[in-house]
């Protein structure tokens, strides 16, 4: 096969035109996983500010507490939780186990998802407002 | 009788597809195939597409209906409105052969290595008295290699050396009612990278069948069983 046309095929799994509920719940699932570790970095980054003094650090606390931080933070939850309970979901089916009820296990892991980051939400923007 | 609108992915290998327009009369109660058909018959003889039992059995008319995965022989007119076009293009996944027709040998090729069967036992007779003058029920597969899983399938998409879907419920239908078949290469062509671990579960397989075959589960019962094997090996030392 040419390279392009490999790429192409390869790009393949972002392509939802014709997918289903189990089908948004992998690429968010793939996509969620990589931003998860993409922020793994940036934390690991943002913890060697400890190594330089209580300055460094109390200046980036700061900055976190600015509210498009927070606003940050709650995307990061809901990723997080989205990624962890749709985790649960895809170990049961990976086994066989639910397969007939995974799109409404699907929908159970997004409810479940916006529910506990808006209580999450709230208690960030209350704690440091 | 109602006009339909039919836009077909055309072209054929070498050049960039096109999606060209067609107008078809045909009564409410046809099925896409035949409005395929009739292209064929009365516009454009060079029409590729692929068809032959017209009920569902032979598997051979696989298309993406509006996106989606569909045997063309049970996609009823009367599913769309003659005033929007129904969009047909070939699967996905498969080497494009033109028009609406795609080859479908490397999905082939893993069912004649598994050995899949055509004919098993009949369990829905299994444990009912059969009419006179007939000793055995036997019944069809319910697999009929149309190659919609693979097509829907995104993982199928990104691993060109992936098994798919059909062939991994093949080996589990095989292992299940084994023939005096090699179980064993069977669980070690499942139990590679790109076999029933190479799954994301992703669903698709399973929504797509229009066979009621559930290959979504049947890679889960694989997977149970590969896991067994392992930890009865691991406490059998070695082997
Ligand atoms: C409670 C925590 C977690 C659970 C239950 C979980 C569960 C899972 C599961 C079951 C998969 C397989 C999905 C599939 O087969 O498509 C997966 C994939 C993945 N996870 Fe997690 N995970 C968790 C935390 C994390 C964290 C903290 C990171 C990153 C630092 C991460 C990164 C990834 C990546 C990159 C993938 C690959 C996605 C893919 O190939 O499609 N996960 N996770
Ligand atoms: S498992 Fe279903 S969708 Fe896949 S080839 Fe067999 S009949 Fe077609
Ligand atoms: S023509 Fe045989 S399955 Fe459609």
């Amino acid at each position: 096969m040419k390279e392009a046309s490999r790429w192409k095929r390869a790009g393949g799994w972002v392509d939802l035109r014709g997918r289903r509920e189990g089908g948004l719940a992998f690429l968010l699932m793939r996509l969620t996983g990589i931003g998860l570790v993409i922020y793994l970095f940036i934390h690991l980054y943002v913890l060697r500010l400890l190594a330089q003094g209580p300055e460094a650090w109390d200046a980036f606390i700061a900055m976190a507490k600015s509210p498009l931080f927070l606003a940050l933070d709650g995307l990061l939850i809901l990723g997080i939780l989205y990624h962890a309970l749709n985790g649960v979901r895809v170990t049961l089916l990976g086994l066989g186990i639910g397969v007939p009820h995974q799109a409404r296990l699907f929908w159970g892991v997004m409810t479940l998802t916006l529910l506990m980051t808006a209580v999450a939400v709230y208690a960030i923007f209350a704690i440091t407002g | 009788m109602p006009t339909w609108q039919l836009r077909l992915l055309r072209g054929r290998p070498g050049s960039p597809p096109r999606l060209e327009t067609y107008r078809v009369e045909l009564p409410a109660e046809a099925y896409l195939i035949d409005a395929v058909e009739k292209i064929w018959a009365e516009q454009d003889r060079s029409l590729l597409f692929r068809h032959a039992c017209h009920h569902a059995s032979c598997g051979a008319c696989g298309v993406r209906v509006n996106g989606r995965e569909r045997l063309m022989c049970i996609t009823p007119l009367r599913e769309f409105s003659p005033d929007r076009a129904i969009q047909v293009e070939p699967l996905r996944h498969f080497p494009w052969l033109g028009d609406l027709l795609v080859d479908v040998s490397p999905m082939m090729q893993w069912m004649a290595e598994i050995g899949f069967a055509i004919i098993r036992r009949d369990e829905l007779t299994a444990d009912r008295p059969l009419p006179g003058g007939i000793e055995q029920g036997t019944r069809f597969e319910d697999c009929i290699e149309c190659g919609l899983c693979l097509s829907a399938c995104p993982v199928m998409a990104a691993d060109e050396a992936y098994l798919g879907p059909a062939a991994l419920a093949a080996i589990e239908r095989m292992l299940a009612e084994p023939r005096d078949g090699d179980t064993a290469r069977l669980l070690a062509l499942a139990d590679d990278p790109h076999g029933a671990w190479r799954c994301h579960s992703a669903m698709e397989c399973t929504a797509a069948c229009p066979s009621n075959v559930d290959p979504a589960s049947a890679i889960g019962r694989l997977r149970r069983r590969l896991i067994v094997e392992k930890f009865r090996r691991w406490i059998g030392g070695g082997r």
